[in-house]
Order: C-alpha cells, then structure tokens, then sequence
C-alpha cells in the first residue's frame, strides 16, 4: 500500500532505540547558556532558529507522523501571529497569556480545516492546503477587517520590560530574555511531541500514515485521528506564530506568503522527516542557508540557495537526523 | 457445531461496479473456511465486506448481531481481525509496535503484553526482529507479523487474504502448520482465501467455490477436492 509520504526504510535502523536522557541533557545545557556567549544580534537568530523548529515540528507532526501533506502552514502561522498580536493590541493582554491563546486559535482552525480535507489525499490535500496558504495574506489585508488586523500596515507589539530581579541580578538583555522563554518553550513543545509520538494516538497516527486501510481495520479511527493532528500540527505551528511576532514586535501581511509555507516544508525534508529534533536543525537551515546565499550573490541568491539544497538533499537523503543516525549505527557497529 | 457468521444475499460494490452478486454461506465456530477462486472473483471483496472495508448491502450476522450497518472499527471491537491481501504492515514502525497496533482497541495494559509475548511463541523470529522497522522484514516475517498483529486482537474469526502470497514453499508450509495451531489451541474461527487450492483445501474443513462474484460450488473440503471441476480448474490434475 503506498503512502503519500516517501516511505524511507533503512535496514540498519532500529525504530525501537530511544535517544537516552543523559545524552540530551548537555545539549540542554549548551542551549540555555548560548545566549550569554553569543551578541544580541546572534541570540535573535538563535531565537528565530527555535521558533521555526517549533513550527517545523507541527509540519512534521502531519506529514512525517500521519503522512498528511500540507504547503498552507503559513496560514497557521499567520493565525497564531495576529491572534497574539490583536491581543495585545487591541486588548491589552499579557504577552505571555497570547502566546498559547494563539495555538489555541490555531488548534481549532486546523481541526476544523482538517474535517473536510480528509476526503483529501496527497496531492490534492497538497493543493487545499496552498489555496489555504495564498489566500490568508489577502484576508488579513481585506478592508473588511482592516480595524481588527491594521489591513496593510499591520500591528505593532510591543514586549514588557524584562523581570527587575533578573536584570539586576543576571544582567539579562531583552534578546537574552525572550531567547530562553522561546527555549523553555521550544523544550516543552519536544517534550510533549515526544510523549505524543510513542503513546497509542501516536501509534495510531503512524499506522495511518503506514497503511490506512490496515489501520482502520485494526480499529483505528482514522478520520478523527487525521484532524485531531492537523489541529495539533496548526497548535504547534501558531504557537510559534505567536513568539515570533512578540520577539519581532510587528505582524504584517506580507511575513505570512506562501514562501513561508515552502521554507517551512524545506525545514522539515532537510531536518529529517519523522524526526523530533530535527527540526531544530531544519530551523537553523531555512534561517541561515537563505542569508548566506545572499551573501555570496544578491542577484542570484535563489539560485545558490537551489543548489545548496539539492547538494543538501543528495548528502542526507533521510534529512539531517537520518544522517546522524546512520553516523551513529556506523559508530556502534566499529567499536 | 454451532454457526459463528451467517450471510445472506451479500452485494458488494467499488462504486457503480458491483463485484459479489447476493452470497450466501456461513461459517463454523471453531472452523477454518476457505474461498477458492480466479482472479477478480471476488474473495478479497468478501473479506473487505465482511470488515466492512466495501459498500455492501445483505446481511452478515456474528453470532446473530447485524454487522452489515457498522463502521470497520466496530467490527474489529466484534473480535473480527483482518489480515490484509499484501500483508498491510506497518513499514516504518517496529514490528513490535506493530502487534501493539493490533491490540489497538483494547485497553488491558497487562494482557497486551502477555499476548505480544503468545505471539513471539508461535513466531519467534519476530522476538529476534521486534525493534526493526517492519518495512525491512523479508516476506515470510512480514506475513507472520501481520498475522501476529491479527492475533494480538484475541480474535473470534479471523479473515485471511492470500497468506501464502509470493513466499516460499517452505515457509508457506511453516506458516499454515502454525495456523492450524491457533486454529486448534486457541479455537480461533477462519476464513481463507487463497489462489492455491490444494493449500487452502488442507488447512480448511468447509470450502466455497466464487466465481465471478457467484457462489458455485460449497461443501466440505473432502468432497470438494473430489469435485471435477475444481480438480481440472484449481487444482490441475
């Protein structure tokens, strides 16, 4: 039975073998004092790099997990963005408050889009998903909702000062502070994403993506399933939207295109599809990779950036955790 | 015996293509029932008609309760496990995820693991591959995982499709010698579909013979192999 999803099967893979927790905890480590080394410019693209692996993530969790295609994340994005933005625009809230309101909100958009995209497969869930992706940039600069969404011009956000006691005592930066928020939280998104994909519904997800007929006759309820993870997927993805537009303090329509919808579906091949943490490598590549080909040429960015990613994919045909993986079994098998 | 399936005048159809043309047969508890016939006969549409898998119209009646109005997630929870033409693994998860997958609905934390551990009993080769990713198994131990994961449902009957498809003689041998013993232990009812005749014909104490969607000829096993037709058709000699 094939599945939308290119199905990589690796013979000296065990699927079983769990990362232990003493190996995560120095990368953990690492993480959290990264900021104190690095400038402030360095520690924003830090920020930037966690808030797309959180959105990549929720890619993932669609199409690595349950094989569901989707080039409209821009959208969710979008949505979790001006959710927090008109929150705290135009009614005062806490920033930290808006920041899971705007997965909330993402959440149920994504279940309810997911209902009628389940009579949906592949390419043409693919293409649902791109009239989605186009269409919200328009939306959001309607004149019908300009009062809510600030048409063209968009909202500005603008952050709390950081905590007295931790900038006396820590002498943390703005950059410092929202670096570790969007850290704890990128921690946590893994965390639960982690939990999620090695309990039942997680199987379940799997087995849909595997073989949906055969999962429905082992009793899997595939239909709730497929828009249970689009929400989750879109939760994920506007919960990054959210950060993204507090750390930036601005939400225009125009940061929301389908472009983003691309770099994010990039992130996700090039990180590893059906990989957890590889989403932070993905982050780091749909951040970096595009600046520095404009380094090299401004004219032809594009195209270097074209290169530089089939030269990517030929290296890691399995995305980078596919690579580190192999690495490792090879590792294992000469000691 | 006493009957565990009753069918009666079962239609199924993919679209405006109707495939079984009104079936009737029944199956035995504890029995093991086989469906003999050409390809496009229809005896993989029987099976998905039974798990509820087609458009289908008649009855199909599990110990008396109506199958026919319920989704396949309900028929499974019947104790109904269907081991999919092409075996239907899941390839990229662990073949021991797999078998947790056919236990899928049932909640019994304690027993699923007993049961995964019943399953290593009658294939032990899955014990060996339970952490490698099922899409890797060779064809005989994917056969054998997607009947394990069957299993892991504590089935009532359980739905057969070509298991001997593209595998070796001799594991085909092993395979079926294994499901006589959970036919026999485990008193768990089947109904096989198979393209070879003579296989199906051992295994099975009753047997159907579908042609093109019709139910032609039926009996017992013994008096089916005596039968010229099915000896010059199905079994060539």
């Amino acid at each position: 039975m094939a599945t939308d999803v290119e199905t990589r099967i690796d013979t000296k893979l065990n699927v079983g073998a769990k990362i232990p927790f003493k190996w995560v905890i120095p990368f953990i480590v690492i993480g959290a004092i990264l900021p104190f080394f690095l400038g402030g410019y360095a520690t924003f693209q830090g920020t930037l790099i966690m808030i797309y692996a959180i959105a990549i993530l929720g890619l993932n969790l669609l199409t690595g997990f349950n094989g569901q295609f989707s080039l409209g994340h821009s959208a969710f994005y979008a949505i979790g963005a001006y959710t927090a933005a008109i929150l705290v625009y135009h009614l005062d809230w806490p920033v930290y408050a808006a920041i899971p309101i705007g997965g909330v909100v993402c959440f149920v958009a994504g279940f309810l889009f997911g209902l009628p995209a389940l009579r949906l497969e592949g390419l043409y869930l693919a293409l649902a998903t791109f009239a989605l992706g186009v269409s919200i940039p328009q939306i959001l600069k309607s004149s019908h909702l300009e009062g809510l969404t600030g048409g063209v011009q968009g909202l500005d956000v603008f952050r709390p000062k950081v905590p007295a006691f931790l900038v006396e005592n820590f002498g943390l930066t703005m950059d410092q502070w929202w670096y570790l928020i969007a850290f704890v939280v990128m921690l946590l998104m893994f965390w639960i994403a982690w939990n999620l994909i090695n309990s039942r519904t997680g199987r379940a997800m799997m087995a849909i993506r595997d073989n949906p007929i055969a999962a429905r006759s082992m009793g899997v309820n595939a239909s709730l399933y497929k828009s249970l993870t689009f929400g989750v997927s879109a939760f994920y993805t506007g919960i990054a939207g959210a950060i993204a537009a507090i750390v930036i303090e601005f939400v225009a329509p125009d940061s929301f295109t389908f472009q983003l919808s691309i770099l994010l579906f990039i992130g996700m091949v090039v990180g590893g599809t059906g990989s957890i943490w590889g989403a932070v490598f993905g982050g780091f590549f749909i951040l970096t990779v595009p600046n520095f080909a404009e380094e090299i040429s401004t004219g032809l960015s594009y195209a270097i950036f074209g290169i530089i990613l089939i030269l990517v994919i030929y290296v890691m045909p399995s995305g980078f955790a596919g690579l580190v993986n192999l690495l490792r079994v090879r590792i294992k098998n000469m000691l | 015996m006493s009957q565990l399936l009753d069918v009666k005048g079962l239609e199924a159809s993919y679209g405006p293509t109707k495939v079984l043309h009104g079936l009737d047969f029944s199956l035995e508890q504890g029995g093991v029932t086989t469906i003999l016939g050409a390809n496009g006969a229809g005896k993989t549409t029987t099976l998905r008609a039974i798990s509820g898998m087609v458009t289908r119209k008649g009855a199909i009646q599990l110990e008396g309760a109506e199958l026919t109005t319920l989704q396949t997630a309900d028929i499974t929870r019947k104790g109904i496990a269907h081991v999919p033409e092409g075996r239907g693994t899941f390839v990229r998860m662990s073949a021991e995820d797999n078998l947790r997958l056919g236990a899928y609905s049932r909640s019994d934390k304690a027993g699923i693991a007993e049961d995964v551990e019943r399953v290593y009993g009658y294939f032990p080769i899955l014990k060996q591959r339970r952490n490698q990713q099922a899409g890797t198994l060779s064809g005989g131990e994917a056969q054998m995982l997607a009947v394990g994961r069957a299993l892991m449902l504590r089935p009532r009957l359980l739905l057969l499709d070509e298991p001997s498809f593209g595998l070796a003689p001799l594991i085909v041998q092993e395979l079926f010698e294994i499901l006589k013993r959970i036919n026999v232990e485990e008193g768990v009812s089947m109904l096989l579909v198979e393209q070879n005749a003579s296989l199906a014909l051992e295994l099975a104490d009753h047997a159907y013979l579908l042609e093109t969607g019709n139910i032609v000829i039926s009996g017992t096993s013994e008096s089916i192999l005596e039968n010229e037709t099915v000896r010059r058709s199905y079994l060539g000699y």
